[in-house]
């Protein structure tokens, strides 16, 4: 009796688990095409990802395969904490590595450890945070998105847009940059009002918006700062059922697919792919060729506009995690 | 000692009049707070910490703690979502896998409390980063991605869907399933701990062990069943996040364990155990999804935000202290 059970039960699960629709598409291996030869070079590669973010994921794809790509070895590490930051500096300094790209968040607490990098004759190569401190730290070239203007980017389209009351949602209390985002949005609407909510999680992020929104009815627009955020937007705004408009930065799989299905209006992508991958292959070039590309200027890889107009381009890139 | 006095060194008392202080006070600051909707709205966020904290109360009443809670959360709806996504399979098949799999990691913690003597505190905090480092390697080795892909095309997203996170509409109030799954929760709680011979248990195992233990109770069964409660609820909680926004972060759900402990707490429960009970584990719940939405119903400064909700917290611990300091005296 017990066997027979067993085997119902099995029956079922194997039933069960005849093929399904929507899960992985089966398909032969597609990572980024072939190594090239061994260039010797090793390059470390500092960020201050907080571990399982989307974005950060992207830098790290486009600084991976531009390694491939040149045949750079590269070492990635990565630490939230400032201190920490310099001390994996530090750490690549003392390893003897020929070239360093880091993210210059904090520049203070970066300073010492950059400049024994560039004492010991290692380039070095910004990234992503630190547009206007690179230059002084001794950073040779700069990859990113300068967030006021990209803020500022994003308010100006609101502003012709008609848009009077946005709500600006921080998902990281303290974060520099996205503060930087917000008072750039305000500097081209007056109206623009800050949100606080707790970005690691997502009930939280929704039913803090849902609240806003029932508190004010004449916010018209929403601006998230990050793709998992605008996703947890659209939520709020069924549940509140608010007419605002959602505007996000950032891209990823889902996020594309909401601008395609109009629930976004725009997405302001800084191309984290790009800076990854642009800060890889600058270093390389200059170890091996002496350029400096930018010219000792800030190489901006955004903001750049993601709507209707242009989504069905972009969104098979979005499925590969390249944008 | 008179009746009113006696009533008030019950552990839910100090958090009832807290919670109560708490809502008046929104509703003179907060115009937007003075709707059904905005109620059932926090409501909603109350039971999304509040089923979790559930569990962690009756485990901290029973004298130990679970740093894992939160981010298990976070692997439930992972081990889902990946396993079918990858395989193609029926979402049934993952969302029991995920029982399975966060029941075992329960008895694992639990097992290992009991086995090696080392506080819960240590063995769940080792726990708690497997699972976030976990959590984000497999995601990445899966997807290729940190965060898990959109299932809702899945055969049977739509059955999970009803039974996890549905909701209704009664009027222009929107009524989550979860809430109502919380009550329940906290009733089935409540009748262990007051009416079923494991509740004795519990309230023993937590005051004190030894004695426990020479009187007959079962203390590593009880202890292990406590933390397997609240891996399910936990799991319970991960269905749900899952199938409202099915997509998943894997380095989501960090932090929320100290907000299932905050509610126990602010409960009336002891942090050293033996003491506390499932309704005022639930009115913690609630103060916390009253403060961090009345906050923003109040439309205050967002930056202010969690000083706010600190000094509210404190004030409803130290209400709840008093209270149950004056009522024993």
């Amino acid at each position: 009796m017990r066997y027979r059970l067993l085997a119902a039960g099995a029956a079922a699960v194997l039933l069960l688990a005849a093929c399904s629709d929507g899960g992985r598409e089966e398909e032969p291996d597609a990572s980024g095409g072939s190594a090239k030869q061994p260039t010797g070079y090793t390059i470390a590669f500092v960020t201050h990802e907080t571990p399982g973010d989307t974005f950060w994921d992207k830098v790290r794809a486009g600084a991976e395969q531009a390694a491939t790509d040149t045949g750079v070895e590269l070492k990635y590490s990565n630490d939230p904490d400032a201190g920490k930051q310099a001390t994996l500096i530090q750490q690549a300094v003392d390893s003897k590595v020929q070239g360093i790209a880091t993210t210059l968040v904090t520049p203070d607490a970066l300073a010492g450890s950059v400049k024994a990098a560039t004492g010991a004759g290692i380039p070095v190569v910004g990234l992503n945070a630190g547009i206007d401190q690179y230059k002084s730290l001794g950073a040779l070239m700069y990859f990113g998105s300068d967030e006021t203007l990209a803020g500022e980017s994003i308010g100006e389209r609101i502003a012709a847009a008609g848009g009077k009351h946005p709500i600006c949602v921080i998902h990281q209390q303290g974060s520099v940059s996205l503060e930087a985002r917000c008072a750039g949005v305000k500097s081209k609407v007056a109206g623009t009002e800050n949100l606080q909510v707790n970005g690691a999680d997502d009930a939280a992020v929704t039913t803090a918006l849902q609240a806003k929104l029932a508190q004010d009815k004449t916010i018209d627009y929403i601006v998230t700062l990050g793709a998992p955020i605008a996703l947890d937007a659209i939520q709020a705004k069924e549940q509140a059922a608010s007419q605002a408009k959602l505007v996000s930065f950032d891209l990823n799989k889902e996020m594309a697919q909401a601008v395609k299905d109009g629930k976004v209006e725009f997405a302001v992508d800084q191309q984290p792919y790009a800076q990854g991958y642009m800060a890889v292959t600058s270093l390389y070039l200059y170890i091996k060729n002496g350029n400096d590309l930018g010219g000792g200027g800030p190489v901006l890889t955004g903001p750049s506009f993601v709507d209707s107009s242009n989504i069905d381009k972009i969104l098979p890139f979005t499925e590969k995690n390249t944008r | 000692m008179s009746r009113p006095v006696r009533l008030l060194a019950r552990p839910e008392v100090g958090a009832l009049v807290a919670a109560l202080a708490i809502f008046l006070f929104f509703l003179a600051v907060a115009p937007a707070f003075r709707s059904a909707g905005s109620l059932f709205t926090v409501l909603y966020q109350s039971s999304t910490i509040g089923i979790v904290a559930v569990g962690v109360g009756l485990l901290m009443i029973g004298g130990e703690f679970d740093l894992s809670a939160g981010v298990i959360v976070t692997s439930a709806g992972l081990v889902n979502s990946l396993f079918c996504w990858y395989f193609g399979v029926n979402l049934w098949v993952g969302a029991l896998l995920s029982l399975v799999f966060c029941l075992a990691v329960g008895f694992l913690n639990g097992w290992l409390v009991m086995r090696t003597g080392i506080p819960s505190f240590l063995i769940t905090l080792g726990t708690f980063f497997v699972l976030q480092g976990v959590n984000l390697g497999v995601t990445k080795l899966v997807t290729g991605s940190v965060s898990s892909s959109d299932i809702s095309d899945i055969d049977g997203f739509f059955s999970l869907q009803s039974v996890f996170a549905s909701s209704f509409g009664i009027g222009d109030v929107t009524v989550w399933t979860t809430v109502l799954w919380w009550i329940l929760f906290v009733a089935l709680a409540s009748w262990i701990l007051q009416r079923a011979r494991a509740g004795n248990w519990i309230y023993a195992v937590g005051g004190a062990a030894e004695s426990a233990r020479a009187v007959g109770v079962p203390v590593v069964r009880t202890k292990i069943s406590l933390f397997v409660a609240v891996s399910f609820l936990g799991w319970f909680v991960g269905m749900h996040n899952l199938y409202r926004f099915n997509t998943l972060q894997a380095g989501n759900g960090v932090g929320n364990e100290f907000l299932y402990i905050i509610a126990a707490v602010v409960g009336g429960t002891l942090l050293t155990g033996g003491f506390g009970n499932a309704i005022g584990v639930a009115i913690g719940a609630f103060i916390f999804g009253m403060t961090s939405l009345g906050i923003v119903y109040a439309g205050w400064d967002p930056n202010w935000f969690r000083a706010f909700l600190g000094v509210m917290l404190l004030l409803a611990v130290l209400v709840n202290h008093y209270a149950r300091r004056w009522g024993s005296r």
